[in-house]
Formats: structure tokens, sequence, C-alpha cells
């Protein structure tokens, strides 16, 4: 009954012709299965290309455990310390005024434009033996590159913004009143933070971490260059998939995509979930309040 | 008329903030740089001008070029579907549009390379018509269609959404054709928007890697992009030529990230309404 009222009530819209409309969505549904979803079932079905027990011993095979294993421990050393980065940086930048803020908001945004491969290199020239401090460590025996520390440190400059940018924007557009009165009434700074914030921009949290555990775990190109590709030994899951394809065992490769793919699949549904919380849409209803503070 | 600030932890959060922007984005950068500089300027021009780096810059800046056109017309037609109009399985289509940033570069290399390989579904159709897409500089942009794809929808989408009606209303009542008031009413208002999601698409797919290596065929001066000429040199371990190369690329993101801050800053003067 609702649909009839309103259809009749609403007139039609540019682009509401029926024959239009059906064109369109025909001719984006087409290319839609076409460049996002074939992709995604290929991936499935080449995995198991070779039948189940190929699959099974691919995932079950030492390299591979090794391999899952690294990611995860990654993951779970980047994932928390860039929380814990979001959180401070959008705290300061959000809570106070100092100078030089909009410039800092644009260098914590610069690992999204940077090529992994820049980053790689440019992490190169920090802790490699050839870089600023390489001569010091290799003095203290110390291994950062092609080590299991290179490549954490690479998938956190991958991220870095991941957490500030979900935060920065609603934290922004709530303000700082509720913080205030908190403050005001006598609560410290950190009863403030986990009593008032928190409770506020917890979904945009969680929706911050889910997108960067995802990316940490895939993270390709900068995990590469400082990983030194050591079987066994420092191959991240997306890198034993590159290893695996190079050594023509396609189907090994694919069944090791299968993790990640399977995992990317619960990033999206779990950030469908979060959006219906209210998290990552908040971006555009801040930019009112960014002009009003 | 300033308040004073009565809220604590500046210090400790500005202090862990800029420790951590220093250690982990700026210091390796600047090394970057130092290194790249640290070659002089006739070595340094040398390298990032020989034949090899300029058909690199070419394969990669046409590359991107093309994809980002592609996904311009794709992203807004997608964009457009999913905010003007009600179907079954329009939130999962609306879901999967993140697919590309949620789904790893390697990861998506390998699958459209399956896909498009002289053997594979997509591949072995466009064969037939004379079409090879691996291993070509077509491949490259497939793989950058792919993985750019996201940021032009989600840019406009919003936009999209908060588009008052009755700018619409008043264009039909005063007799506009829907090409007419699309040209005329709704695309300036979408241009900002659209430009900022070009960008920033465009910025991606210079940089992109992992989805490229496996499906670009990687030959010198045709099918290589810059990104992998940097990592072959650090294989050959030519640090030097690797740093300047890379310097090129960071300074193209720079250049990037100064044109998608400039146009979000119009794009936002644009959207919103006082």
């Amino acid at each position: 009954m609702s649909a009839s009222v309103s259809t009749r009530r609403k007139p039609p819209r540019v682009g509401d012709t029926p024959v239009f409309r059906r064109t369109l969505i025909g001719i984006v549904l087409f290319l839609v299965a076409f460049v996002i979803v074939a992709p995604l079932i290929i991936i499935g079905v080449e995995a198991f290309a070779k039948g189940w027990a190929v699959y099974r011993d691919t995932i079950i095979h030492p390299d591979t455990q090794h391999a899952i294993m690294l990611t995860v421990l990654a993951a779970l050393i980047a994932v928390p310390v860039n929380t814990v980065f979001g959180i401070s940086a959008a705290w300061a930048i959000t809570k106070f005024d100092f100078w030089g803020k909009r410039f800092l908001l644009v260098v914590i945004e610069i690992p999204f434009s940077v090529s992994p491969i820049v980053a790689g290199v440019a992490y190169l020239f920090v802790y490699g033996l050839q870089g600023l401090f390489g001569p010091l460590l290799d003095a203290w025996d110390i291994k950062i590159l092609f080590a299991i520390p290179g490549i954490i440190i690479a998938s956190m400059f991958v991220t870095a913004p991941f957490v500030a940018r979900e935060l920065i924007p609603l934290m922004q557009a709530q303000g700082r009143d509720l913080e205030e009165a908190a403050t005001s009434l006598g609560a410290s700074g950190w009863r403030t933070f986990f009593a008032v914030t928190l409770p506020n921009v917890k979904w945009a949290l969680l929706y911050g971490v889910i997108l960067c555990n995802a990316r940490v775990m895939g993270e390709f190109g900068a995990v590469s260059v400082v990983s030194g590709n050591i079987r066994g030994q420092t191959n991240t899951l997306p890198l034993h998939i590159e290893l695996l394809y190079h050594d023509y065992q396609a189907a090994g490769a694919f069944a090791s995509a299968s993790i990640l793919a399977l995992i990317a699949v619960f990033t999206i549904i779990a950030k469908v979930a979060l959006e219906r919380q209210g998290a990552g849409r908040v971006r555009k209803q801040a930019n009112p309040a960014e002009k009003t503070s | 008329m300033r308040r004073r600030n009565v809220l604590p932890g500046l210090p400790l959060s500005l202090g862990v903030t800029l420790f951590y922007v220093g250690l982990i984005v700026v210091l390796p950068l600047a090394a970057l740089v130092i290194k790249a500089a640290s070659l002089g300027p006739e070595d340094y021009w040398r390298i990032i001008s020989s034949s090899r780096a300029l058909a690199s810059y070419r394969v990669t800046v046409l590359s991107a070029l093309g994809a980002t056109i592609f996904n311009l017309f794709f992203g807004l037609a997608l964009a457009w579907v999913i905010t003007r109009y009600r179907f079954p399985g329009r939130r999962i289509v609306d879901a999967m549009v993140d697919l590309p940033f949620a789904l790893p570069t390697a990861v998506a290399g390998i699958a459209l390379t399956a896909l498009f390989a002289n053997n594979g579904w997509f591949g072995s159709v466009l064969e037939g018509f004379g079409i090879k897409v691996a291993y070509t500089p077509l491949g490259i942009m497939i793989a950058m269609c792919f993985t750019s794809l996201p940021f032009i929808v989600r840019t406009v989408q919003p936009v999209l959404e908060d588009l008052d009606p009755a700018l619409e209303e008043a264009a039909q009542s005063l007799g506009g054709s829907d090409w007419s008031i699309f040209r005329k009413v709704i695309l300036p208002l979408l241009a900002p928007a659209l430009l900022a999601g070009v960008s920033l698409s465009f910025a991606r797919c210079l940089g992109e890697f992992g989805a490229i290596i496996f499906i670009a065929g990687n030959q010198p001066m045709s099918t290589e992009i810059t990104a992998l000429l940097i990592f072959i040199r650090l294989e050959e371990y030519d640090y030097q030529a690797a740093a300047a190369i890379a310097s090129v690329l960071l300074l193209t993101a720079f250049f990037m990230l100064a044109v998608t801050n400039w146009l979000q800053a119009r794009a936002l003067r644009y959207t919103v309404k006082g």
C-alpha cells in the first residue's frame, strides 16, 4: 500500500522512464557481474579445480600454515598499534586547535596516495644496509628488513590512516560539548574518553579497525619489497600466493587466495552490518560541523 | 572569540600522533628523498629519463587514464543506479562495490589473469574477436579499473543522495528534457565530486602494483609499469636507480594529493548548503 502511495505522490524524476531505467540497470548489472563478481567466483572455481584433496593439501602445507601465521601475526601487531594511533590522532585533531592541524591531516593521509612499492623502497633506505640506520642496526645485529619486523612496519605504513580517518569526521561532527561537560564535572581525561567519547564512536572505530585489518592481511607491494620472500620464513599469505603462482602451482595459489577472498567477503559483510549502525556514513554530515568549529 | 579549552590530553595524544607519523610516514619518505637527492642532478636526470623509464611512465599514465575514463562512466552509472532506482539485489550491488578495496591486490591479480588469459572465461571469448587482454597494456588497464572503481562510486554517491528533487522538478516544469536537465542541472552539481573521485582513482592507478604484475606480461618498453621497474632495479641491487624512479612516483603522488585536496575542498563548498 505504502509503495503505491509513494509512487503516486512522487513525480517521475530525471532518468525514470522505464526504458532508460531498465537499460541502465541492465548495463550496470552486466558490468558488475563482469568486473566484480566474476573475479570472486573464479577464485573459488580455480581453488577447487584439482579437487578437494589438492585444496586441503595446500592449506595444511607447512609453508601455507606459516604464511597464515605470519599474516595473522602482522595483523595482531599492526592493527592495534594503528588503532591507538588513530584514536590519539582523532583526539588531538578534533578536541583541540593547534597550528598546523590541516597539514597534519594531509600528512596522515599520505599513505593512501603513495604507491606501496614506493613505501617499501623508502623503508629500505631507513633500515636497509644502505639506509640511514642500516649500519647501526647491523652493528647491533638487529634485523628489521628481510625479517618479520620489516613486514610489520611496512604494513603499518600502508594502513596508518585507516582508523584515524573513520574517527576524525565523526568526532569532528560530535563536537566537544560532552567531553567538556564530563571534564568540568570532574572526570579524568581517561574516564571522559572511555565513558563519553568511546561509546559515541565505537561503531566507527570498529569499522576502521576492520578495514585496517583487511588491508594489513592483504598488503602485497610494500611487504614484497621488505620481506625478502624467504619461503617458510618471511612469506605472508599474499606473497605465498605469488610464489605458488609463479611456481606453476595455480591450484595452490588460488587455494591460498580463497582464504584471503573469504576474509574480504567477511569484511564487506561486517562493513554493511556496521553501516546499519551508522558507521561510515558520517563523513558527509561532518562537513557542516567542520565549518562551524 | 575563542573559548579556553578545558579538555585534557593534548600533550599525550598529539605526542603519540606526531611520534608515530614521524617514525612511520615522514622518516621513510624523507630517507627516500635524501637518497634520491644524493645522486646529483645529472645522474638523477639520466636515470629518470632513460628510455626504459620513459616507456614505463608512458604505459602507466596511459593505462591509468584509460582506466579512469572507463571508471568515470561506469562509476557514475553505478552510483546513479544504486541511489536513484529500487530493484532486487540493489543492496548486494551496493555492498559489492567495496570488494576491490577489500580483496587483496595479489588475489585480484591472479583472478583477473585467470579470467582474461586466452584459455580463460573472458579471454577465450575475446580471442574470437581478435582481442588480447592478458599480457598486454589492455590487461594493465583492466587491473587498474578493478582496483580503482570504488573511488568514483563512493565520492559521487553521497552527493547524488543529497540532490534536491526540487531542482529537477523546477527544470522539468520549465520543459527541459531529461538529457538537458542531466547535462545542465545535475552534472554541474556532481562535477566537483566526480572530479575528486577521478583524481583519487587516477592516483591509485598510478601506484598500483599487486593487481597489475600478474596480468601485465611485464615486458620492458611495452608492458612494464613504473612501480615494477622500481622493483626490478631493487632486485638488481641498483638502489640509486630505484630511489630516483621511486622519487618520481612519490612526487606524482604528492601532486595528486594536492589536486585531490583542492578538488575535495571545492566539492565541499558546493555540497554544503548554508
